[in-house]
């Protein structure tokens, strides 16, 4: 039975490393014989290195015109003005935590979508597990609870009146 | 006595909500406010040789109000600080000139009069960035210190000069 | 004329929304027949004249008849005859109506699906849910009826939010509803149950597969909205933790916790308080929803109506509901006698368990929704809590339920021996965390996450095999396996697809922002992408520009894709509509940016590609189907038909 098992699940498994070796295998590109090669788009942005960051951080950013939306997937003009200031300071050599100083330092908390933690938010990083933390006690209790479980109290005239129903024809 | 959590639970969120609906998300207080007023120094518009810089208003309490020409909204608000300038009962208001591309607040303030004691051009936002501006209209109010003491977002109307600005000013002595 | 005669409709909708809660409740309090079999008339009379008050609005839409501002609101008159239906639930008041009549087709489903339960029962679940009837109905007709009128009407309308212009829209919200609204069955089935002081086995029986429904079309619901804005959008996201689509997961939560307590409630008679506080608590994380998208306290994109007004007025509603029923609860709850004892390691145990998961994950989306407003009502200043946070914080809290899910099933009611439980598992738990360690070594990029998901997703997907090998060797044919079985099955399994396609695209997903002349070409996971330029052209209500872009991979046939932009008429929003290619392993997605020349020659384009984000979809569809499918499971259908005559005897005997 065992046996059986271990074929099945290294079945599994080879079926999934399959999957995904194709997924992420890139394709058996044939060189094109033109004498030209095809001109090749341009990054968007010189800078891709700084771009990466740039879309990383303001996935953490909010737009501050919008009604919740971030500040890297905004059309806004201003948010496309943020963006722009990011690039410059990231280009003038400023890191991640001073970019994000800067705009804190003129929008508040309000432009962070990941609360910093400070008192304010002690109970908002913490709570969930805390909640995790109390539902396990309340799991403990309930078991301990059951253990010793006795069920609802039954007097002699309902077991008669049980033993009667049981004995009814249906 | 558990049994009875889940309805004190809810009638403390629905105290919250209560609250709630008396506040508005979307109104953001200045990070600035009781911090010196950030530097700048700006041309003039209608004289690009003078230059502005909030330093020139020290010793004074004084307002700054963010405008632009093709803001609607500044258009209305526009006449309530011509009132204002006019009735020299309030300080003066300094009027930056944001991302003005079409360099239409020349011609807009000889039209309808200028309110303003200076207008510096801040043709690229970056001051407006500088101060956390997200949109116009939005005035601010400066102590004598230069340290910022009010941000009002959204136009001024009558209402909100007297219920808001005018107990500050009083506050600021001005 | 017509608008008021929906008017007149809702009018006498509610009239009867009156008859049907309050008789059939007193009925019920004294024992009189008469008054209790008023309920099932009622709530067809108050179906029928919500229907018609319904059919009205969409008339007057299709009529293009802007007099009413509803429809000027939101419909133009160049608007495809199926968005101006689709418009009359896209907006406040639209949708309000649309909420009652999504509530009194379950009322009437109930009504007629319940032949063969008590008509005590009957009576008291049908009160409950005409009393939310009569609330929904008089917040529309006293704080937002969609049938006010403008003389004179104006000649054109302002156009339906191009967002909603999708054809996603036609079927989320209906969905979405269908789910929501399908909870407030199984609360008034709980209110029902602690009004009559009688919480046994039968009442989490008959419960049980209505709960089992509404949970399937908010599964839809929630997983079409994903859908919709990552085909809609622009950007490839599909889920944002926005306070909305928080308040639509929430009751998701509480409903899956629902249906599993339900099963031990049902099987065991344990958990019973549990499960009614569940059953009342699902419902009110709907009736919480609703607040918080039509009262304006939390930020949202898809806030409607941003108005204190009408918020009050559903804040005193939900008061009312949910204040009064975890009143009830708590008046009640002595009387809920506890039933089944069970050990530490036992099914019902683990399901204890899932089910303080989910409360947990539940409480902690509450306050990652609610933060921003507790900080600000106590005067503590503005805070924006995003997806940096909830990601951060959800995925260590369902860890354990999808844990879980691999060993409840698997265990024995009571109690199981751990020797029995690990022989029995221990090679699926070898083999899923062998593969959550070694599969992301054939990926671009060892992720930790990616171990912990797809060690996950395997774990449960070897177990569900595992639970059919064992079930069929004493069962003989799979096919005669209860449905039951094969829904819960399905529906883990669809979870395991789903956790799988959420890990691998969230972490290795790819960007690619380009400038892209016309002949340019661009790489992207073994693709090769020409942009051949852009064509203008107009649509029924809209400007449009379609590009063009040729895709190769490798030896494969090439296939075109036409990314636009769109400018409709009337609003001149501009909306991005992007171009999917989609497969069983991933997508690829082109977005066109903004044209970066007067000649309208040289565009950005961004190119994603996004490996197995269709799993997601098609996980959340197993899910559904299992549910479905254990809902219809043949207990609940032979049971019926053989208590029929039991039904009619008991109303006989009270009759008499």
């Amino acid at each position: 039975m065992t046996c059986r098992l271990i074929q099945h699940g290294l079945l599994t498994v080879f079926l999934a490393s399959c999957v995904a070796a194709l997924a992420s295998e890139p394709g058996a590109a044939t060189p094109t014989t033109s004498t030209t090669a095809p001109p090749t788009a341009q990054p968007l942005f010189a800078n891709v290195a700084i771009e990466a960051r740039l879309t990383h951080l303001s996935r953490e950013l909010r737009c501050v015109v919008c009604q919740n939306e971030a500040l890297s997937e905004s059309p806004a003009e201003l948010a496309g003005a943020m963006r722009q200031e990011i690039r410059d300071l990231m280009k003038a050599g400023k890191t991640d935590p001073e970019v994000l100083n800067f705009l804190t330092s003129r929008y508040g908390d309000f432009v962070l979508f990941r609360p910093p933690f400070k008192p304010v938010t002690y109970l908002l990083w913490v709570g969930p597990f805390v909640f995790l933390g109390f539902g396990v006690l309340v799991w403990f209790m309930a078991l301990r609870a059951r253990r010793t479980f006795k069920g609802a109290p039954v007097n002699s005239a309902q077991l008669a009146a049980a033993a009667r129903l049981l004995e009814e024809k249906p | 006595m558990k049994r009875w959590l889940p309805l004190v639970f809810f009638f403390v969120l629905v105290g919250f909500f209560t609250k709630g609906l008396f506040l508005n998300p979307r109104e953001v207080p200045s990070p600035f406010i009781g911090k010196a007023a950030p530097t700048f120094s700006l041309p003039v518009v209608g004289d690009a040789q003078s230059a502005f810089s909030p330093a020139d208003m020290k010793d004074q309490v004084w307002m700054l109000n963010v405008w632009a020409p093709w803001c609607a909204t500044c258009l209305v608000e526009h006449k309530l600080l011509m009132a204002l300038a006019e009735s020299r009962t309030a300080p003066p208001i300094v009027g930056l000139n944001w991302k003005d591309k079409n360099r239409e607040a020349e011609q807009l303030l000889l039209r309808t009069g200028n309110p303003y004691v200076a207008v510096p051009d801040d043709l690229s936002g970056r001051v407006g960035l500088d101060w956390g501006v997200t949109g116009t209209p939005e005035t601010y109010v400066i102590d004598r210190a230069g340290i910022v003491r009010l941000k009002h977002v959204g136009p001024i109307d009558m209402e909100v000069w007297q219920n808001k600005f005018v107990p500050k000013l009083k506050e600021l002595g001005a | 004329m017509i608008p008021e005669l929906g008017t007149f409709a809702l009018i006498l909708a509610l009239l009867l929304a009156i008859t049907q809660a309050v008789l059939p409740l007193l009925g019920a309090q004294r024992g009189n027949l008469t008054w209790m079999a008023v309920a099932r008339p009622a709530a067809f009379g108050q179906f029928t004249f919500t229907l018609i008050a319904y059919l009205c609005l969409v008339y007057a839409f299709l009529s293009n008849d802007f007099t009413v501002i509803n429809v000027a609101s939101n419909s133009y008159s160049n608007l495809p005859a199926f968005y101006r239906i689709t418009a009359t639930w896209g907006s406040h008041e639209g949708s309000l109506l649309f909420w009652s009549l999504i509530l009194a087709v379950w009322t009437i489903a109930v009504a007629t699906f319940s032949r063969t339960l008590p008509e005590e029962m009957v009576a008291r679940v049908l009160g409950v849910m005409g009393l939310i009837s009569v609330g929904f109905l008089s917040l529309l007709l006293i704080t937002s009826s969609p049938f006010l009128r403008q003389f004179p009407g104006p000649a054109e309308g302002s156009d339906l939010n191009p967002l909603l212009q999708d054809w996603g829209m036609i079927i989320h919200p209906p969905m979405l509803y269908m789910g929501y609204v399908g909870f407030a069955v199984a609360f008034s089935f709980a209110v029902a149950a602690l009004l009559s002081g009688r919480l046994d086995a039968a009442w989490a029986r008959w419960s049980r597969p209505w709960a089992t429904v509404a949970w399937a079309f908010l599964t839809l619901g929630v997983v079409l909205g994903s859908w919709w804005a990552y085909r809609e959008l622009g950007w490839g996201g599909w889920w944002f933790w926005d306070p909305v689509e928080n308040a639509s997961f929430m009751p998701w939560l509480a409903g899956t916790a629902l249906i599993h307590s339900l099963a031990v409630a049902e099987k065991r008679g344990a958990f019973k308080a549990w499960t009614v506080l569940l059953a009342l608590m699902t419902f009110s994380l709907s009736l919480l929803g609703t607040f918080l998208v039509r009262s304006g306290v939390l930020s949202s994109v898809h806030a409607f109506a941003v108005d204190p007004q009408r918020g009050a007025y559903i804040l005193g509603f939900m008061l009312l509901v949910v204040g009064g029923s975890l009143a009830l609860f708590a008046w009640r709850a002595p009387r809920m006698i506890a039933g089944g004892a069970f050990t530490w390691f036992s099914r019902e145990s683990m399901l204890l368990a899932n089910n303080v998961v989910m409360m947990a994950s539940v409480a902690a989306v509450l306050l990652g929704t609610l933060y921003p407003l507790f900080v600000d009502a106590l005067g503590l200043g503005k805070l924006s809590v995003g997806p940096p946070y909830f990601n951060a914080v959800f995925v260590p809290l369902i860890t354990p339920a999808l844990f879980l899910m691999g060993v409840g099933p698997l265990m024995r009611w009571k109690g199981d021996s751990v020797p029995d439980v690990l022989q029995r598992l221990k090679w699926a738990l070898g083999i899923a965390v062998a593969t959550g360690l070694l599969l992301p070594l054939t990926l671009e990029g060892y992720k930790p996450w990616a171990v912990l998901g797809l060690g996950l997703s395997s774990w449960i997907a070897l177990t569900v095999l595992i639970a059919f090998r064992e079930r069929a060797k004493t069962a003989g044919q799979l096919a005669n396996l209860p449905r039951a079985f094969w829904g819960m099955h399905l529906a883990h399994l669809g979870m395991a697809i789903g956790v799988a396609g959420i890990t691998m695209v969230a972490n290795y997903e790819q960007e690619l922002d380009v400038r892209m002349n016309v002949g340019d070409q661009a790489q992207m996971a073994g693709h090769t992408l020409t942009f051949m330029g852009v064509q203008q052209y107009a649509g029924a209500n809209f400007e449009a520009t379609r590009g063009t872009v040729i895709v190769r991979e490798g030896n494969a046939e090439p296939f075109t894709l036409y990314p636009g932009k769109r400018i409709y008429n009337r609003s001149g929003s501009v909306m991005t509509e992007a171009a999917v290619r989609p497969s069983l392993v991933s997508d690829l997605y082109v977005s066109l940016g903004a044209p970066l020349n007067d000649e309208l020659t040289t565009w950005a384009v961004r190119i994603y590609h996004k490996p197995f984000i269709n799993w997601l979809w098609l996980g959340a569809l197993c899910m559904v189907v299992g549910g479905f499918m254990a809902a219809s499971d043949r207990r609940y259908r032979i049971g019926a038909k053989a208590r029929a005559p039991a039904g009619q005897a008991v109303q006989a005997v009270q009759g008499a």
